[in-house]
């Protein structure tokens, strides 16, 4: 009998383990509180502090708290996070490509309604505000730009000279250096965007921005003669480059122009977006006023004042009103300072002016300067398209006889890449 | 974050709770059958949990895998056998499926040869607990770490500078010039596999090892008494009565190198011909958009390529119950 007892009291506390397993279980499906944002984004270390610096004043403002993650593979946690439908509030996008396809899909939402807009087309770069766009709607804003297609020196190998145009580069008398450039194109599971970066400065100052949107739109074949001559020109800067393919596929991106500050040094030039004096700093061991640059000059005078240029984009997943004020927040002048102010970037807002360094000036200086102004080409395309442009860059480095190989191969990803199998 | 504190503390105490509480449930419900047939109905409802487990997390999704693989990129139209066909007409998916049948046969060979030859060799000195541990260590890290470590390993610089790479430091001290570890074909591939083999190889040891260990010293007393050398002892003897472990630790590596992609897509993401099945799968899933038809195909394959090194291992493993 009291056995008996005992057994049902033992079942009755082991039945409501069960319950409350069961209810815990359903509990996980909720979100967080109507007070916290939530952020997922690509910066980590000094720049995940500078975005937090940066969120600081609202969340002291408001009262709201942002509760930031920081993830290397954006598009593929993305890709997860949309077929499973468990979103961030606000993320960071790979690309604009993925950013269509993501508005396409319904999962962003547009900013029209979020944003001022009068003020946000009055304080962007007309350029990026479009690239920002789909379908005529706002889906995406620039947190930060990084200015690409610079030509970086060192002040005491190199005067400044600002060459006319290109031919006037590959005729530079390369001095004591052992080669004209230097390039890098290891980068992990990325290697060979640095030589994406190359081939699109060619295009659009070969070809124009019209050769250079169709072909990012996929509609440009890989061997037609205006993209294969911008490979064909990568393939002289190569045949300049200190070290060859085994020095230029083995070197990462971040040590790509520390042959700039060595004696003797290994080159005369190194070809690279605005962020890379950080890396001069930190792994070639170069100072502020070492170094210097001038924008890669034209070579159809037709196409002259073209740019490109890479950005984080960030984009609205959710319908939370605190998440669409921190959108808000994010992208007005006072918000943007904080982030300029760190150094290594320029704002898209150019409303501000105030940058740390004469590099960051120029490079903001030179984006008004722009007449046309396009995003990375290979952050455009979509993701496969994008990883099978990075590889091709490692396969050409590496043997340059193969481009026509190389060329076709890249036509059979395009044919089935764009369309939304 | 309190509310995370009590979510785990129910999980902690309530799971292993929840299942007791289940068994004492169910043996309510089967004091209602006759007693004669109690016995036939108790088994199912204790492996009943199990059952759900395995359809929920395991039978589920593969059945969903291979509805997946007829399906196109977005799963939305049917495309028949198209995502197989372009498994079978891409350059590149067929030089990954290459590459893994070089991991499956030099991996394995490495692995297993290599365990064999250190279990024997250590069976035999004073040290061999320590020889055993240090060689046993590298399993305990990280492929993805390994691959990092072996990325430092194998670095090269340029032949005018100094080499910051192991490797090439030490060949170059015998003054062979730097040699591209990761980019030469097809000595990369091989680079690659050596990361897998040296992972490895402890796990192969420890149980060729132990079941070395398993085979009586009277035997192969009796056989040297005779008059049989040591290579007669081992090939007749010692190899003959480890062939089922062999087998055992074989299967697990050839599954292993099948799966392998943590190594290279650290150390090579697949360039320079280096690429294997199970990377071109995360390639075809994780690049947005995404084509869940082509991975879905891919993982297919893989799983078509491992079944019949299970089926050959569970009857074997058969075999052996039937002697026994």
């Amino acid at each position: 009998m009291t056995r008996h007892i005992r057994d049902s009291r033992l079942f009755a506390v082991l039945a409501t383990a069960l319950l409350l397993v069961v209810a815990a279980g359903c509990n996980q499906g909720a979100t967080g509180s109507d007070k916290e944002v939530t952020v997922v984004g690509s910066w980590g270390g000094s720049e995940q502090d500078s975005f937090l610096a940066m969120v600081k004043p609202w969340e002291d403002k408001t009262g709201n708290k942002v509760k930031y993650t920081g993830s290397r593979g954006l598009g593929a946690y993305l890709t997860t996070a949309v077929a499973s439908g468990t979103l961030p509030d606000i993320a960071g996008l790979p690309g604009p490509g993925e950013m269509i396809q993501f508005a396409k899909g319904g999962a962003l939402k547009p900013l029209d309604t979020v944003l001022d807009m009068a003020t946000y087309k009055a304080d962007t770069t007309s350029a990026l505000v479009d690239l920002g766009s789909s379908d005529g709607k706002v889906y995406g804003v620039f947190m930060k730009l990084s200015v690409k297609g610079f030509i970086w020196y060192n002040t005491k190998n190199y005067d400044g000279t600002v060459p006319a145009n290109w031919d006037a580069v590959m005729a530079t008398d390369k001095g004591s250096a052992n080669s004209l450039f230097c390039v890098g194109l290891e980068s992990g599971a990325d290697s060979g965007w640095p030589g994406t970066d190359w081939v699109e400065d060619f295009v659009i100052r070969q070809s124009g921005p019209q050769v250079y949107d169709s072909w990012v739109a996929g509609t440009t074949k890989w061997d037609d003669p205006a993209i294969k001559s911008a490979f064909e020109a990568f393939g002289d800067v190569l045949d300049k480059t200190f070290g060859g393919p085994a020095k230029v596929n083995s070197t990462n991106f971040g040590d790509g122009g520390n042959d700039l500050f060595t004696t003797p040094p290994g080159c005369l030039f190194h070809h690279q977006a605005s962020f890379i004096s950080d890396f001069f700093k930190k792994q070639g061991g170069a100072k502020d006023g070492d170094f210097d640059f001038f924008v890669m000059p034209e070579i159809n005078s037709q196409y002259a004042g073209a740019l490109t240029g890479g950005g984080d984009i960030v984009g609205l997943f959710s319908d939370k009103a605190a998440a669409k004020d921190l959108l808000k927040y994010l992208v007005t002048p006072e918000a943007q300072q904080i982030w300029a102010d760190k150094g290594g970037f320029v704002s898209a807002n150019t409303k501000v002016t105030k940058y740390p360094t004469p590099v960051e000036q120029k490079s903001a200086d030179s984006i008004k300067g722009a007449t046309v102004f396009r995003f990375d080409g290979g952050d455009l395309m979509p993701g496969t398209m994008k990883a099978a442009f990075f590889a091709a860059m490692v396969e050409f480095a590496e043997d340059q006889s193969k481009l026509d190989s190389i060329l076709a191969h890249l036509n059979e990803i395009q044919a089935t890449a764009y369309t939304p199998a | 974050m309190e509310n995370d504190l009590i979510t785990a503390a129910i999980v902690v105490i309530g799971v292993p709770a929840a299942l007791v509480g289940y068994i004492l449930l169910t043996e309510r419900l089967i004091q209602l059958v006759p007693e004669k047939k109690q016995g036939l109905v108790r088994p199912w409802f204790w492996i009943a949990p199990a059952i759900l487990f395995l359809v929920v997390f395991l039978i589920y999704p593969t059945l969903n895998t291979i509805v997946l693989s007829f399906l196109d990129g977005q799963s939305k139209n049917f495309v028949g056998l198209d995502n197989y066909l372009w498994f079978a007409g891409d350059s590149g998916t067929l030089e990954a499926l290459r590459n893994s049948v070089l991991w499956v046969i030099f991996m394995t060979g490495g692995v297993v040869g290599l365990g064999l030859l250190i279990a024997v060799l250590v069976d035999r000195v004073r040290y061999e607990s320590l020889a055993k541990s240090v060689i046993f260590v590298p399993l305990a890290i990280s492929f993805v770490a390994a691959g990092v470590i072996w990325n430092f390993m194998y670095q090269y610089q340029d032949p005018s500078r100094p080499q910051t790479g192991t490797l090439n430091a030490l060949i170059g001290i015998v003054g062979l010039g730097p040699t591209r570890f990761t980019q030469e074909q097809p000595l990369n591939n091989f680079a690659l596999i050596f990361i897998g083999i040296w992972m490895w190889t402890g796990f192969a040891m420890v149980i060729l090892s132990a079941g070395l260990k398993g085979i009586s010293i009277e035997l192969m007393e009796a056989a040297r008494v005779d008059g049989a050398t040591e290579w007669q002892v081992f090939r007749g003897i010692v190899l003959p009565l480890l062939m089922p472990t062999i087998f055992v630790v074989a299967t697990t590596i050839v599954i292993t190198a099948l799966k392998s992609f943590d190594i290279v897509f650290t150390v090579t993401n697949g360039n320079f011909g280096t690429d294997v099945i199970a990377r071109e799968m995360w390639q075809q899933m994780f690049t947005p958009p995404g084509n869940f038809g082509r991975a879905s195909a891919v993982a297919i394959i893989l799983l078509l390529a491992i079944i019949p090194f299970m089926a050959l291992n569970i009857r074997r493993f058969r075999e052996q119950e039937a002697i026994r």
